[in-house]
């Protein structure tokens, strides 16, 4: 069985962003960087799925700049087999078609019976780019995952709907699965898995050579939201937080009524 | 400019978004139309063509064959936009239409801004106005960020849409959220625990003070995720939609799910060591504190009061 896996690298959510000098996405300077959390938990069922089976392939997939390749080596320690890096300084800058055709470039030739990835990214978060691959690889995609299962051919899965819903839902491989949070436990590496993938091959491929295609997206501004007055921000030390706290909630609220 | 507006069904009943479509196309200055995978007998309020196919034939969850009638009503009505929810169906669908026009996508718009859409990236923290370079556009918008102040009215002119059996995918039925637990929806004093716990035995500093304010204790998704709390707490989109008198958010960032799940509260107390973060923008207060420090504190005073 031949499985890939698509991750992403993101910065830490919790981080400050300052707009980047050409105004059309983040300062990419003292931000720290680790796996798209999506992204996690379909490593995690791609290597449940490479133990299951057995006889498997595990290919991890991921396009960026040489920085990436820190987010990649995790994949391998977590227990894919071998890292592709398409290596793009630039792919900040492409939507979600131009990164889904240039993983469908990569994947279409392969003979992949699973593909899985995260059902977005944390940062731009389209949720397009699963689907956009499974589409141009003309196979079926299930997304938002929280309950996985294979057997014989078949995916058997559960979707995670709106209010705590799930639907029940199934199809034959080659398919794409999007994996929500939740979906299972992710691993930490082990340091006995953290040596060994540093053996483990990881081929960078500059992205001119893979045929990318033009984004269809033009990014006109970015900016941080407008401020809309919002409430009122208090600081301090913590007891005369607490006692103001106190009174705002007397006075404004029913709460200590 | 003309919109196609694909209004969402299930399990027996209309959602709301279609009102949120109807207003977005209203600010857009656009015609619209609109297409329904759905049941004759429960109409959205519109006055405008319904393209509607019988749910019963076409199947509560089909994707691929929803994308085929789709496209041809978008072929029947050239539209410039293709407008959906941003929803578990919405997001699902979106792309399948994109790819078969080799149209743009623009991902959860939050805001129409000199014509062009707005969407959140990083958590809210930054937002990026876009623009597709294509003649036809697929959207989805954002729950609740188009809601009308009036919900629409009139009775749709239904044209219905003959369905031919396909689709690649088997759906067998829905799961119900898990019973049991805690129904937040009646509490009228919520204090929720979000990622700034930082770990599962800090959930015990907001079960006191939620015991303190005599309230009930949610939680974020990551802290449900992560099993340091039970699913029945989680407040937010795939959990439980509040509204009480009082809602602490604890080390809670403020993700677009989670408000859309607590933000009508009548009242919101943060706290939260980033000044800036996204919670801040509906919180009525925003105390800038390690809630580790804080909140004990603020429980020993409610205690002794």
């Amino acid at each position: 069985m031949k499985i890939l896996v698509c991750i992403k690298q993101v910065p830490d959510m919790e981080s400050k962003f300052k707009v980047n000098a050409a105004g059309n996405w983040y300062e990419e300077t003292d931000l720290a960087w680790r796996m798209n959390e999506y992204d996690e938990y379909a490593v995690e069922q791609a290597v449940q799925l490479k133990q299951q089976v057995g006889e498997a392939d595990l290919t991890v997939l991921c396009i960026g700049s040489d920085r990436v390749k820190e987010t990649m080596k995790k994949a391998l320690a977590m227990g894919c087999d071998r890292g592709v890096h398409i290596l793009d300084t630039e792919s900040h800058l492409k939507d979600p078609y131009a990164i889904a055709f240039l993983i469908a470039g990569y994947a279409k030739d392969k003979g992949f019976d699973l593909i899985f990835t995260g059902m977005q990214s944390q940062d731009r978060g389209s949720a397009q780019v699963g689907v956009l691959i499974a589409e141009m690889l003309g196979i079926p995609s299930l997304t938002t995952l929280v309950e996985f299962s294979y057997a014989d051919g078949a995916i058997n899965a559960k979707r995670e709907l709106e209010g705590g819903i799930k639907a029940k839902v199934s199809c034959a491989t080659p398919a794409l699965v999007t994996c929500q949070l939740g979906l299972n436990t992710p691993r930490y590496p082990t340091l006995p898995n953290i040596m060994k993938a540093k053996k483990k091959e990881l081929i960078s491929t500059p992205v001119a050579d893979l045929n990318p295609e033009v984004s269809l997206l033009e990014v006109l501004q970015v900016a941080p939201p407008e401020k809309k007055g919002g409430g009122l921000i208090l600081e301090g030390d913590p007891a005369d937080l607490a006692d103001q706290l106190i009174k705002i909630l007397k006075e404004k609220t029913t709460a200590l009524a | 400019m003309k919109t196609l507006l694909v209004a969402e069904y299930r399990d027996g009943k209309l959602l709301g978004t279609s009102s949120e479509l109807i207003n977005f196309a209203t600010q857009m200055g656009a015609e619209s139309a609109m297409f329904l995978v759905g049941s004759e007998s429960v109409l959205p309020n519109y006055a405008g063509k319904l393209y509607l196919a019988d749910i019963g034939q076409a199947g509560e969850f089909n994707p691929s064959l929803h994308k085929q009638l789709l496209l041809d009503v978008i072929a029947k009505e050239q539209p410039q936009l293709v407008v959906l929810p941003h929803s578990s169906y919405g997001w699902d669908l979106a792309p399948r239409i994109a790819f078969a026009l080799k149209a743009a996508q623009i991902s959860e718009v939050v805001e129409i801004k000199d014509g062009n859409m707005v969407v959140p990236s990083c958590n809210s923290k930054l937002r990026r106005q876009v623009k597709a370079t294509t003649n036809i556009t697929v959207v989805t918008l954002q729950g609740g960020a188009f809601t009308p102040v009036d919900d629409p009215s009139g009775t749709p002119e239904v044209i219905k849409v003959e369905v031919t059996a396909g689709g690649d995918i088997q759906f067998s039925g829905y799961e119900a959220a898990e019973a049991g637990g805690v129904d937040l929806s009646k509490a009228e004093i919520i204090v929720s625990a979000g990622r700034g716990i930082g770990k599962p035995e800090n959930l015990a500093i907001i079960e006191n003070l939620a015991k303190a304010l005599k309230g009930e204790y949610g939680a974020s998704r990551p802290v449900v995720d992560a099993e340091w709390a039970d699913q029945s707490r989680q407040v937010g989109t795939t959990g439980q939609t509040v509204t009480p008198k009082l809602y602490v958010a604890c080390g809670i960032s403020g993700a677009i799910q989670h408000l859309a799940g607590m933000k009508k509260s009548e009242f919101v107390l943060a706290i939260n060591t980033d000044k800036d973060a996204p919670i801040g923008e509906i919180a009525d207060v925003l105390a800038v504190a390690d809630l580790k420090q804080l909140i004990p504190i603020l429980t020993e005073k409610l205690n002794a009061l």
